[in-house]
């Protein structure tokens, strides 16, 4: 290897002037058949609010696939124009943010096994050098989130508990996932 | 630091070898996904006292080893559709020109193996030549530039090439510590081909007597600092216009893991 990794650095408090897009929270247009939205709020360690982050997701399509020449699959069978997979939105005044998509369908995993349905999850902000990357599983995945080879790896059960959202019982297609950057209900963070 | 988890590990990188009697079917190829690397003594820990930012944000906790799979070894491909030719010249954005120095940044995105990082989505944002940035929580005693927003986009071309025309950002005062000056500085965000790939980083400009009191310059362990810095350039200077910097970035370089084919289900 011949060329040195260019490290990383924060995205300091301004980023809000050069990462949101106006589209960027709708991995699917908004109304679009079968899409959930996701909504959560960023916390620091004094449990305050973190107003200057930015989410971003990334996931595969209902069935499963990435439109990308590395998913060794092949292109995705069924064209999904308006499917990004990929989500980003800053944080507002009270940490939150909301991603709208489809939920992705499992995977299988290379090395044996079956991955639940998830998204992966990066957040940026002042105060983080380097990104932090977490995922998000979904609550209705109860038996797959148990065969999960990454939840497994992590072993402590009440940890695993913050990767998963929670519904909200008042909506259909609405979930919550907050993120705690540090403290006693700190989110499994990886490295990737 | 890293916990490396008793489940999941990562496979063996290279191919077990597949001994079988004549009479059984030959074996199935075996599937090569990519893997990228992950190289220490490069990025800054999450946890640094200096930078005071870090205190209450840091998470606590050893982060826990991802093996790569299928949605870190994709990530989103954007390109040409979310850049305009006029997205790389921050000083064409509006009806005049903006004040300071006008410099040329141009250099090519990479992975270590020296592979260009083609079709790829650059964004940055940068203060003005008065160390301003056009933010409502950037309110210090410096003054805003009516031609000058400070957000630039662009693609990379087939060879991994970008190229921004731009304003040499100046330094600005924060309040990490007393007296604190970040050194001038553009942010840099990039994709590659891989969520694994995802790059959030600065540039930096050469000579910058700032250096030796900047947390977050410093935060980068000692050997790699000197990436973060681009390199004056007289090819990249335009006559009686511009000047040039030069500033390569690489990536995470990938290498290849073997696998039994996948168990498609569909």
């Amino acid at each position: 290897m011949s060329y040195k990794v260019t490290p990383s650095q924060t995205v300091g408090p301004y980023l809000a002037i050069g990462l949101p897009w106006p589209d960027g929270p709708f991995v699917v247009p908004e109304g679009s058949p079968g899409a959930i939205t996701i909504t959560g709020r960023v916390f620091d360690g004094a449990g305050e609010p973190v107003p200057d982050a930015l989410v971003e997701t990334w996931q595969a399509d209902p069935d499963g696939r990435f439109s990308h020449p590395d998913d060794p699959r092949g292109a995705p069978g069924q064209t999904r124009p308006v499917f990004r997979g990929f989500g980003r939105c800053p944080t507002a005044a009270d940490g939150s943010y909301r991603i709208i998509t489809l939920k992705p369908g499992s995977l299988p995993s290379p090395g044996g096994g079956t991955e639940a349905p998830h998204l992966d999850v990066s957040v940026f902000a002042r105060g983080l050098l380097d990104r932090v990357v977490t995922r998000l599983y979904f609550p209705d995945e109860e038996q797959a989130n148990a065969a999960d080879p990454v939840l497994a790896a992590i072993g402590d059960t009440r940890r695993t508990a913050t990767l998963v959202a929670q519904a909200d019982p008042g909506a259909v297609g609405r979930l919550r996932f907050d993120i705690y950057l540090q403290g006693e209900r700190e989110t499994v963070f990886f490295d990737v | 630091m890293t916990v490396h988890p008793s489940a999941g590990s990562a496979p063996a990188s290279t191919p077990p070898p597949r001994p079988g009697p004549a009479s059984t079917p030959p074996p199935r190829p075996m599937l090569t996904l990519p893997s990228y690397e992950r190289p220490s003594g490069v990025n800054p820990p999450l946890d640094f006292a200096g930078y005071r930012s870090t205190a209450l944000r840091a998470p606590h906790q050893p982060l826990v080893l991802l093996p790569h799979r299928l949605t870190e070894i994709t990530g989103p491909l954007l390109g040409a559709e979310r850049v305009t030719p006029a997205d790389a010249d921050l000083t064409a954005q509006h009806e005049g020109e903006p004040l300071g120095q006008r410099i040329t940044v141009s250099g090519r995105v990479l992975d270590s193996d020296g592979r260009p990082v083609p079709d790829t989505l650059i964004e940055i944002w940068q203060p003005n030549a008065a160390g301003r940035y056009r933010h409502a929580v950037d309110n210090h005693p410096a003054p805003l530039d009516p031609n000058f927003t400070g957000v630039g986009r662009c693609v990379t071309d087939s060879e991994g090439r970008y190229r921004f025309v731009t304003i040499k950002p100046g330094s600005y005062p924060w309040r990490n510590h007393p007296n604190a000056w970040r050194p001038a500085h553009i942010h840099f965000s990039l994709f590659g081909r891989a969520f694994a790939q995802r790059l959030v980083t600065q540039m930096y400009f050469p000579g910058d007597p700032l250096f030796f009191q900047d947390p977050i310059f410093n935060s980068v362990p000692e050997q790699a600092r000197d990436r973060l810095i681009s390199r004056f350039d007289l090819g990249l200077t335009v006559p009686e216009i511009s000047l040039g910097f030069a500033w390569d970035i690489v990536l995470r370089g990938r290498g290849a893991t073997f696998f039994e084919p996948l168990e498609d289900r569909r």
